[in-house]
């Protein structure tokens, strides 16, 4: 059930839209904030609200990269494996990342902290190869930067105070 | 390096974004007080940027003016404008420099489109990675507002229009332009084949326009200054503006460059990119993003302009420079760009869904040592198939595989007769 609070968010941004559908992509990545995927749940009460039936809904969530039907770590790292990432050498941020994770491509940390995941041209050749976490995107990679940051959102994540 | 009148780029800062201030006193928003508070005809501005020869700046390179005068008189409101801000052609990042260097100058060019053919409301459709730009756009949309260039009534006229972020969930094909609508409207983003075009029946069936973040980012200078001076900014006799050009690969300083349309990718690479990295030759280049031809050293010094490009087979498109040295494999940069193309296919019709991972397959097996003879054969076969899909994806993306066939033949045929890659399909180096 989602909260009533994030419910009247929701209800005030799906009233705004020239029509209510025009915001399934916001509702999701709203609930998202919270939850970090879309569970079964929530596309049931999402789908409620925009009003549409959960498989339209359904529809959108399977079809964007950034929509997550299936739980993800707190930081979902994506890879970019396009042209000059790969030129610029993508396999060794992979496999670094990888190791450094103890996770396969597609897997999640057994801490929940980071899923690694591939994806297409971010836009940001010039800064090859690249990464996009949470849509923070992070250029020019080395093992040390990469260290760098991971180490930083896993601190991060420690000072979180719960609701 | 030669210097170049900056346009876009003009109050380009190095480590901020421009406030809307700043983009006032170096002229902005003139045009529209001039056009929009001067009650000037919206003809008059559709007139002016076709005689500007304005082309699409996100890949098809479709004369702006003439998109907008598509939009019948009599047709229904209310009429929309959509700013493509997705940008996911590989090797593309021209327009996400632009929005964290001048993000007014696209509010502006939005602004006056719509008045042109009398929008009322636009999306300004931005990609997930380039969040940062939706934040800051969204920032700059209230000053604008503040400053009464947004909402009712703008500038005291019966005009009104406003802008609203469109955050995309995520996907390539959302860049195709009846794809973005449909992503926009909460429909699964497949394309839709015209006819009706957008601009007769678009967002809720209504007209819409939909245009490139760097081509609306145009229009505010062309009306200020007149169609003849755009003309005059080009490197060619027949090309118009100056153009956006990103470059990556294996140059020194990739980034993203405003020069006049036309400059030859010669002094583009040497000149304002330092040149190739140490230990590299130019082998190829893809001229404008992932759907265009390799360009081997033959053309290095080719006029970077639509209508040369054209004239040997090949695309301007995004203007996004990739560019490959001496030790790429193009047999591997050509599978790992029909992997991305396999991957993003939206999967509505069978030629692509079905075709690009036959294709992958068939590159794969080469890459791998595994192929043979008929792969080629049925390479080139798989490419004049995929015309047959439904949308331009499938023919964008064999678009290198055609080019590896036909100017790298040999190295293909090593691949075969060696049972394995040359280059030990070494990517990074």
């Amino acid at each position: 059930m989602l909260p009533d609070e994030l419910k009247l968010k929701l209800q005030k941004m799906i009233c705004e839209a020239e029509s209510p559908r025009e915001k399934a992509i916001d509702v999701m990545f709203e609930i998202q904030e919270l939850q970090g995927w879309m569970s079964d749940e929530a596309m049931i009460e999402a789908a409620g609200l925009l009003g549409m039936t959960p498989l339209e809904l359904e529809e959108l969530a399977t079809f964007y990269d950034y929509i997550y039907r299936s739980p993800v770590g707190k930081y979902v790292i994506k890879v970019c494996d396009s042209t000059v990432c790969w030129l610029e050498g993508h396999q060794r941020v992979i496999d670094y990342i990888s190791a450094r994770a103890g996770i396969p491509m597609g897997g999640t940390s057994a801490d929940g902290l980071f899923t690694l995941l591939p994806v297409c041209c971010i836009g940001y050749c010039d800064r090859a190869p690249a990464m996009v976490i949470n849509k923070r995107v992070y250029g020019k990679l080395t093992p040390e930067k990469i260290d760098k940051i991971l180490d930083k959102l896993a601190i991060e994540a420690q000072f979180e105070e719960p609701e | 390096m030669p210097q170049y009148p900056q346009v876009l780029f003009k109050n380009r800062k190095p480590t901020r974004v421009v406030t809307l201030d700043e983009y006032r006193k170096s002229g902005g928003y003139r045009a529209l007080e001039k056009f929009v508070g001067g009650r000037v005809s919206p003809k008059e501005i559709i007139g002016l940027v076709t005689e500007s020869s304005l082309l699409g700046r996100g890949g098809a390179g479709f004369p702006a003016g003439k998109k907008w005068s598509s939009v019948p008189d009599s047709a229904a409101f209310p009429r929309y404008l959509a700013a493509n801000g997705d940008e996911m052609e590989p090797g593309t990042f021209k327009d996400r420099v632009l929005l964290h260097v001048d993000p007014h100058c696209v509010i502006e060019g939005m602004i006056l489109c719509g008045y042109s053919f009398s929008a009322s409301k636009a999306f300004f459709f931005v990609r997930p990675s380039y969040e940062s730009s939706a934040v800051i756009f969204e920032r700059e949309l209230e000053y604008a507002r503040q400053a009464g260039f947004l909402g009712n009534h703008i500038l005291g006229t019966d005009f009104s229009f406003d802008i609203v972020v469109h955050r995309s969930g995520g996907r390539y094909i959302c860049g195709e332009g009846t794809a973005l609508l449909n992503a926009i409207m909460g429909k699964r983003p497949n394309p839709i084949k015209p006819p009706p075009y957008p601009t007769e029946k678009g967002l809720w069936d209504k007209p819409t326009v939909v245009n490139n973040v760097e081509t609306l980012a145009c229009v505010p200078h062309i009306l200020q200054n007149g169609p003849e001076w755009f003309k005059g900014l080009s490197a060619t006799p027949h090309g118009a503006g100056t153009k956006l050009y990103c470059i990556s690969g294996k140059v020194n300083f990739p980034g993203a460059v405003e020069l006049p349309i036309g400059t030859r990718l010669s002094e583009i690479i040497e000149q304002h990119c330092g040149g190739m990295t140490q230990g590299s030759e130019f082998k190829a280049c893809l001229p404008g993003g992932a759907s265009t031809r390799f360009m081997t050293r033959e053309h290095y010094d080719i006029p970077m302009d639509f209508e040369d490009l054209k004239n040997i087979g090949n695309r301007l498109g995004t203007a996004a420079i990739m560019v490959f040295d001496h030790k790429t494999c193009m047999v591997g940069a050509t599978l790992n760009l029909i992997e991305f193309f396999a991957r993003e296919s939206c999967g509505w019709c069978t030629p692509c869904r079905e075709g690009l991972p036959y294709m992958r397959e068939l590159l794969r097996r080469i890459e791998s040592g595994e192929g043979e003879e008929e792969d080629i054969t049925n390479l080139r076969r798989l490419c004049k198939e995929v015309w047959n899909s439904y949308c331009a994806l499938a023919p964008g993306a064999a678009e290198p595989v055609i080019s590896l066939l036909d100017f790298f033949e040999d190295e293909v045929r090593q691949h075969i007769s060696q049972k394995g890659c040359p280059f030990h399909a070494k990517a990074d180096h």
